[in-house]
Parts: structure tokens; C-alpha cells; sequence
């Protein structure tokens, strides 16, 4: 059974806009919250790793806060609230992880107290409907905070024993910043609904959110580019001295770290 | 009086390895822990036939993933038609030493990976990035003989995780690392992928170093169940032509051997050979 606890009850929505990983990219947040509002979405559900990669790890919280965005915990919100040392990515390569510590080491010494604070204050999980479907919000997998789910390696006979576990009908997940989904005729699955926070490693510089709303039968699942500043994100990142790598991923949307996770379908998309 | 041993619960079942060649290989490796060999024949080959069932209870369980292993895969008549079957499940991955594979194999490969939503990955041992330090352990000539088979896989479209071991030269130091990493791009793979497996005492590779120490045991450990639960048999089974087993690790073991079926093996094991102590100590995974 996965470990439940900590999960917050929500109640029954029309049309939701999810935000996955923001990893500090508060030009793209405040993107997405304008499409989302755009878009008639009833609601706006953010699946955590606020912070990482991106640089003033402080200013995208603020807007979260600021908004009264609801959110669940993602590893980062974990770590920093609970003064970790490392992110718990999950990553198992030496350069990944080299990368992943310089990322945590900055964001963790950019955080404001309060802010770590708020963020030990997060629910791990939501449980919310729409259409009738229960659906399960979680940042990694309902089992565990940094599980990858990625599209080629989530056969549907482990989704749904997943569901069956958790007792919902849709995980709504994020944490490996690809977007994916894959519903059944009953309208239930798994919907990755991407980052926010780096391109998808395709090319494109745009970063991904996700709506979900009820349609005649069932769920309409919906990934949606976000375009932004992302050459003002790039200017910023190197005032920061954040790592040139991370600048070659926003400007060209491929990929420069966190590459040995990757499953071989997904890596061979990708330039790197 | 013996201190008892911590055990491990199987918190899921989200792997599946299959001995589909046993323990039948074209190679004889001198740090091989089940001594696998072209005589060898302690676990035998499984055919498709044999192989279903297995696969059928596994989707019913929810397996997340297959490895394909032996002795060498690629000995097994039917190993495309049991990849393709796999494949219609879940991501697999194959581990071969490379030798066997032609183009065209490739090409067959890549076809059946372009056909499945999955990920087939191909995984291809050396040890050491020339013959001088390689062929000693995997045989003469056999470093030319997997190179060429890398650029083969390389050449469909294929990108094969590299394992070395331990007993590669380097492979822990971020210099070897580097190296071995250059020398993967210029044997074809533009992203190259490595691996780095620790060794177990057991098998042939007791005989080439030394067997495991009496110190060298989990008993009278008490593990926290995040340590348990970092063991790869907390969440896998290897089925080969003589039931399942706990891990890849330990089919010479009969005390690992646990069923017939899997669903009479999701049950906890006792940690109580000298090869849990690798697992645990270096944090070893079979999986990629």
C-alpha cells in the first residue's frame, strides 16, 4: 500500500490547470497562471518542486503563495523544509548528481526561512474529482515523492495496480519534467502534466502544463506549451552563475542533465 | 549460536528477470557469479512456451519491468519472439555480451522496439576500454568481437547501456569514468550510457580473487525498512527453468529458490547469504 498519509481531501472541479515541476522558473509561472485563467480553468493545482535549476528560487513561491495556488510537496519542498542535504532527485549517476547538488546547494541558500516553513506545511498528496473521476494528485508516484513515471517505462498493467492501491481512478503526477498521458476507454490512468520549469528535451524552448476537465463520458486531457521569456530566464540564470549547461537547455530545449535517468525511448529524443 | 539474519519484505513486485538462456553462454568470464559457460547447464534454456505463463502472471501482478538475461540471451532460438512478447507488457531490457548480434539481428531489434510504447534497451558488458585489460577476463578476442557488436547496435538506431565491473580498470574514478565514456563515443554512441557493477564472490569470481569472508554476512544486522527496501528483492523475482528465485544473483543457491509460480514467492526472504552483504553494503542493483 503506498503511504497515504498527509493527504488533503479537495472537492469536485470542472476544469483544472496542473503545474508540475517549476524549478524556479517564475517567468514561465507567471505564463502559465495567465493561460490558465485564460482557459476557464475553475482551478489551479501545483505538484511541487517549486525550486532547482532555475535562479531567485524565492519569486516563484511568492507568486504561488501570493495567488493562494493549492500545492502538494514535491522532494524539494521535502528537503528544504527538512533541512536535507541533497534533493533525493533519485538520480543514480555521478554527473547527474554533481549537477543536481549544485542546483540544491543554491536554492537551499536562496529559500527564505518562512518560506521552508510554508512549504513543510504542504500536503503530500490531494485527492480531488472531476467528472466523476477520482483523481489522486501526487509529485512522483502515489508510492513514493521521487518515483519516475515516464511514458515508456508506465505499462498500463502497473497503472493499474497503482490505482487499485491507491483507490483512485487518475494519477496526476510530475517529477521527471516530460509530459504524458495515457487514460483508458473508462477514463482512467496517468497524466504527467510535465514541467513548467525546463523545456521537454524536443527542441522546443517552450515548457508544459496540463488541463484536465469533463467532457460527454469521461476526461479530455490537454498538455499545453507555455512560451515565455526564456532568453530574460538565460540572462538571469548567468547573472546567477548558475551552470552553462543549464542555459544551453532553456535556449535550445534539449536536455544537458539528468540524462542517465532518462529510459531509452525518452533519451533518444532528446540531443544529449 | 548464530545471531539471526534481517530479512526483506517484498514490498512489490515491479521486476521480472527471466534466465531465458540459464546458465548457457558462449563465453566462459573468469568474474562470472554463476559460472556461466558453454557447458554449463545447471539452469537450462526456456522456450517461448515456457516463458508465457511466467509473463502472463506477471501482467496480472502488474510488473513495471522485464530484464531478459542468462548465460547469453542471444543463444536462445526464440529470444526475439520472447522479447516481442515482454515488449507487449513493458520496458525491457537484454543483457548480452554483444557477440552474436549481426545487422541484421539489429534491424530486428530496432523493428520491435519503433513497434512497442516501450523502451528496449540492450545491455553490453566489457571490462576495460582495450583488449589488454579486457580479454583476460571475457576471453580472447573478445573485446574486438564486442566493440564491433556496440557499432552494430549503434549503426540500427540502438543505444546499449555499457556495464563494466569493478574489475575494470578506473571504472570508479571520475578520470576512468571520462575515459571510458570518450572511448564509448568513438566506438559510435553519440550518448553514451555506463554502468558500474560491483562484484560478487560467488561463482568463477570466487576462484579469480577470493570467496566471501565469514565477517562478510547481514547476520545480526537489524536493517530500517528504507535499507530493506533499497534491496532489490523487495521489489523483483528471477523465474528460471527451475522456478523463481529471490534475485539474478543467487539461482546456485537452492535456499533462494522459493516457488514455482510467482504468486508463491511475494512473501519476505531471509538475508542470510554472504552476496546480501554486497547488495546492501554497496547498494547493488542488477537493474539498469
Amino acid at each position: 500500500m503506498p503511504d497515504l498519509k498527509r493527504t488533503a481531501e479537495h472537492g469536485a472541479f470542472r476544469r483544472v490547470a496542473f503545474l508540475g515541476g517549476i524549478y524556479s522558473n517564475y517567468l514561465a509561472l507567471s505564463e502559465a497562471l495567465r493561460i490558465a485563467r485564460a482557459r476557464g480553468a475553475d482551478a489551479v493545482y501545483a505538484l511541487g518542486d517549486f525550486g532547482a535549476f532555475g535562479p531567485h528560487p524565492d519569486r516563484a513561491v511568492e507568486i504561488l503563495r501570493d495567488q493562494g495556488v493549492p500545492a502538494i510537496q514535491g522532494n524539494y519542498e521535502e528537503s528544504l523544509s527538512t533541512s536535507a542535504d541533497d534533493c533525493h532527485c533519485g538520480y543514480t549517476d555521478p554527473r547527474d548528481n554533481r549537477f543536481a547538488q549544485i542546483s540544491y546547494d543554491y536554492t537551499r541558500r536562496r529559500t527564505s526561512r518562512d518560506h521552508k516553513a510554508w512549504m513543510g506545511t504542504l500536503p503530500g498528496h490531494i485527492r480531488m474529482s472531476i467528472a466523476g473521476r477520482r483523481l489522486l494528485l501526487c509529485h512522483g508516484s502515489p508510492r513514493k515523492i521521487n518515483e519516475f513515471l515516464w511514458e515508456s517505462t508506465t505499462p498500463s498493467a502497473f497503472v493499474r495496480r497503482l490505482l487499485g492501491e491507491a483507490d483512485a481512478d487518475v494519477v496526476v503526477c510530475t517529477h521527471t519534467g516530460l509530459h504524458w498521458s495515457r487514460l483508458d476507454a473508462a477514463g482512467r490512468g496517468v497524466v504527467n502534466v510535465g514541467a513548467l520549469g525546463r523545456p521537454a528535451n524536443d527542441g522546443r524552448t517552450e515548457v508544459w502544463m496540463t488541463l484536465i476537465e469533463e467532457r460527454p463520458g469521461g476526461l479530455a486531457v490537454e498538455h499545453v506549451p507555455v512560451p515565455y521569456d526564456h532568453e530574460r530566464l538565460a540572462r538571469e540564470m548567468r547573472e546567477e552563475e548558475l551552470p552553462e549547461e543549464f542555459v544551453e537547455t532553456i535556449l535550445t530545449g534539449y536536455w544537458t542533465t539528468c540524462l542517465e535517468v532518462l529510459p531509452a525511448k525518452e533519451r533518444a529524443r532528446g540531443r544529449h | 549460536m548464530s545471531a539471526s539474519v534481517p530479512a526483506s519484505p517484498l514490498v512489490a513486485l515491479d521486476t521480472l528477470w527471466l534466465q531465458v538462456a540459464g546458465t548457457l553462454c558462449n563465453l566462459q568470464c573468469t568474474h562470472c557469479f554463476i559460472s556461466s559457460s558453454p557447458t554449463n547447464h545447471a539452469h537450462g534454456m526456456m522456450s517461448l512456451d515456457e516463458v508465457r505463463p511466467y509473463l502472463e502472471e506477471a501482467e496480472r501482478l502488474g510488473v513495471r519491468e522485464y530484464y531478459l538475461t542468462g548465460g547469453e540471451p542471444f543463444l536462445n532460438r526464440e529470444i526475439l519472439e520472447i522479447i516481442e512478447a515482454a515488449l507487449a507488457l513493458g520496458p525491457v531490457t537484454v543483457l548480452t555480451n554483444g557477440v552474436l548480434i549481426r545487422p541484421e539481428t539489429a534491424a530486428r531489434l530496432r523493428a520491435l522496439s519503433d513497434a512497442s510504447p516501450y523502451s528496449l534497451d540492450l545491455r553490453v558488458p566489457m571490462d576495460g576500454a582495450d583488449a589488454a585489460t579486457n580479454d583476460p577476463i571475457r576471453g580472447q578476442g573478445t573485446f574486438d568481437r564486442i566493440v564491433a557488436a556496440i557499432g552494430i547496435l549503434a549503426r540500427a538506431g540502438l543505444n546499449p547501456v555499457v556495464t563494466v565491473t569493478e574489475a575494470c580498470e578506473g571504472a570508479l574514478s571520475g578520470d576512468g569514468r571520462g575515459r571510458l565514456l570518450a572511448f564509448l563515443r568513438r566506438c559510435g554512441l553519440a550518448q553514451p550510457r555506463l554502468k558500474v557493477m560491483p562484484l560478487l564472490r560467488l561463482g568463477a569470481e570466487a576462484t579469480r580473487t577470493r570467496a566471501y569472508a565469514e565477517w562478510e554476512s547481514l547476520r545480526g544486522r537489524t536493517l530500517t525498512s528504507e535499507e530493506a527496501e533499497a534491496l532489490q528483492c523487495s521489489s523483483g523475482r528471477m523465474v528460471t527453468s527451475k522456478g523463481v528465485y529471490v534475485c539474478p544473483i543467487l539461482i546456485d543457491h537452492p535456499g533462494a529458490r522459493m516457488g514455482g509460480r510467482l504468486a508463491e514467492t511475494l512473501r519476505p526472504f531471509d538475508l542470510d547469504h554472504a552476496a546480501c552483504f554486497t547488495c546492501h553494503e554497496q547498494g547493488l542493483s542488477c537493474r539498469t
